[in-house]
């Protein structure tokens, strides 16, 4: 943990950054972090924001002050080690994929020398980090995608993009979850609802959970979208099976 | 049971003190602009501190009583009258069914903060009333004030006790402010010495893109090591990011939780009021401070809120 530094994020946040790059291992020792301080008995915490290589700490000055809370931290860092995380959770995606939901998926294929089919098989085929989520409530920024499926940015992006739809820009992959403008290059859409403001719990994804991605038909699609509108609907998940085991 | 919006002014929402807790879900935290006017509004209605009120921006809204009420108006001096009579910042008054409040200019700052006795019949998205338009939730229906919206009271009081000590003593009352105190960090290592000193030591003006957002400002270029780019990390209220062109932009409540620019610095908590009255055209400057004296200065204003509460109740 030499490499660990505060950064001063005003009177009341910090920011524990891990290292200067984006890499699992990274995320990784940033989830057991947060793990570890939600369990601590650290006072005056206030809420946690992981991002790729840092978690930022809001905490209460009136409870603790910034060099304490630093000791409690450095403390902390000290027994992460010891500490036993559980694996990672894997949600699984229902996705509809080309068509009038995804009319990209011809563009990306033939951008790539694919077929539509190769295309979805290789987006299926990973389970996809969940770095962080930002940009607007429950967007994922996920790592992991081929390289085979890459695709540049729509050139005019598009004014209104619905939620649920899945696309691609560059290297990077992801959900759309409220309707936005966007230029990403649509190759699905999934009915499971990654943002709903009015369900008890708001926001699907979490932060160093991982995401995959398996076809459906447009009859399982309506069959799940129907559920959602229910409030019946309960995404799958499994936990991840650790590289190496 | 409720105010009727005649005219929303410019930009009048509803915020308390912010979505706390869904940051990590990117969901902005929103809330009022001046947390300190807000909760001074509230202590002054006999309201707890994070109770929503509304935020009033440049020309204010005109709002018919359809039940007797108290309220109170913190922040800028945007000219507010009962009908047609001139009426006092930072003092509760009491307001009859029928009568109306209207702002007629702004005299000083720029955000006034109106507090209802018994508080707003706004639901709660995710814990907070907070408006947060982007998203399109919280608040009244989460979008800004518009002509004919109906806002119920939840408790409203005809009348408070001590009324007569429900006002802020003038020399308490804060005036336009321009040099503004700052934590530097969390990326101040990104940048040369040369352009901590230019933050540091020159005048940065408040140019017209400034929203809940953020504020952008231009003045000189602030140098940068090696460009104003880094892997997205989070933002707090009042961080000043410098992208490469090296031209402050200070975001605000309604900031998006993570951003990939060099942030040099952090306006700290007590300044958050300057900001939320500066407009177009004003020149402000930067002072550092340590976080230790940063924090000492939060925690005086909350003993002096606090004892301001238990003398008005």
């Amino acid at each position: 943990m030499a490499d660990v530094k505060f950064l001063l994020t005003g009177d009341t946040s910090l920011t524990v950054e891990f290292g200067n790059e984006i890499s699992e291992a990274i995320n990784t020792q940033i989830r057991a972090f947060n793990i570890a301080l939600q369990e601590s008995s650290i006072p005056g915490i206030v809420e946690t924001v992981p991002t790729y290589r840092s978690l930022m700490i809001h905490y209460d000055p009136g409870v603790i002050q910034y060099k304490p809370l630093v000791k409690k931290l450095q403390a902390l860092l000290g027994q992460l080690d010891k500490i036993v995380i559980p694996p990672s959770e894997v949600l699984e995606i229902p996705v509809l994929y080309g068509g009038e939901t995804g009319p990209d998926l011809e563009f990306v294929a033939q951008h790539n020398g694919k077929t539509p089919e190769e295309v979805i098989k290789i987006h299926t085929s990973t389970e996809y980090l969940i770095y962080m989520l930002g940009f607007t409530p429950g967007f994922t920024y996920l790592g992991g995608m081929s390289d085979e499926i890459a695709t540049p940015r729509l050139k005019t992006p598009r004014v209104k993009i619905p939620a649920g739809s899945v696309g691609i820009a560059g290297s990077q992959t992801g959900v759309y979850p409220i309707d936005s403008p966007g230029g990403w290059q649509l190759i699905g859409q999934t009915p499971v609802r990654m943002y709903d403001p009015d369900r008890e719990t708001p926001i699907l994804p979490q932060a160093g959970q991982y995401i995959k991605f398996y076809a459906i038909d447009k009859k399982e699609f309506d069959k799940i979208a129907a559920e959602e509108a229910a409030g019946t609907y309960v995404c799958k998940r499994h936990p991840r099976e650790e590289a190496g085991k | 049971m409720s105010i009727t919006v005649l005219n929303p002014g410019l930009l009048t929402t509803v915020q308390d003190l912010g979505r706390v807790g869904y940051q990590q879900f990117g969901v902005s935290v929103s809330g009022v602009m001046d947390p300190r006017a807000a909760t001074l509004a509230n202590i002054l209605v006999g309201n707890p501190d994070g109770e929503a009120v509304l935020e009033c921006t440049m020309m204010g809204p005109q709002l018919q009583f359809d039940q007797d009420n108290c309220i109170a108006i913190t922040g800028g001096d945007l000219g507010p009258t009962l009908d047609g009579q001139p009426i006092a910042t930072y003092r509760a008054i009491q307001v009859k069914a029928g009568q109306v409040l209207r702002f007629t200019a702004p005299k000083t700052g720029c955000r006034a903060f109106i507090a209802f006795a018994g508080g707003l019949d706004i639901p709660e998205v995710m814990g907070s009333r907070s408006t947060y338009m982007k998203a399109k939730i919280g608040g009244f229906q989460g979008r800004k004030l518009e002509k004919g919206d109906v806002i119920g009271f939840r408790a409203p009081q005809a009348e408070l006790k001590n009324m007569p000590i429900r006002a802020m003593a003038p020399e308490f009352v804060p005036r336009p402010q321009y040099t503004i105190r700052v934590v530097l960090g969390p990326q101040d290592d990104y940048f040369t010495q040369e352009g901590i000193d230019t933050f540091l030591n020159e005048v940065y003006t408040v140019t017209p893109e400034f929203d809940r957002m953020g504020c952008r400002m231009e003045g000189p270029v602030i140098q940068h090591k090696d460009g104003g780019d880094i892997i997205s990390d989070g933002i707090a209220f009042g961080a000043i990011q410098v992208p490469s062109a090296g031209k402050p932009i200070v975001m605000l409540c309604d900031r998006q939780t993570t951003g990939g620019y060099t942030k040099i610095a952090n306006v700290i908590s007590m300044d958050f009021r300057i900001l939320a009255q500066l407009k177009a055209g004003d020149k402000v400057r930067f002072e550092k401070v340590s976080v230790q004296a940063a924090q000492d200065a939060l925690l005086t204003q909350r003993q002096a809120l606090s004892f301001l509460r238990s003398v008005m109740n």
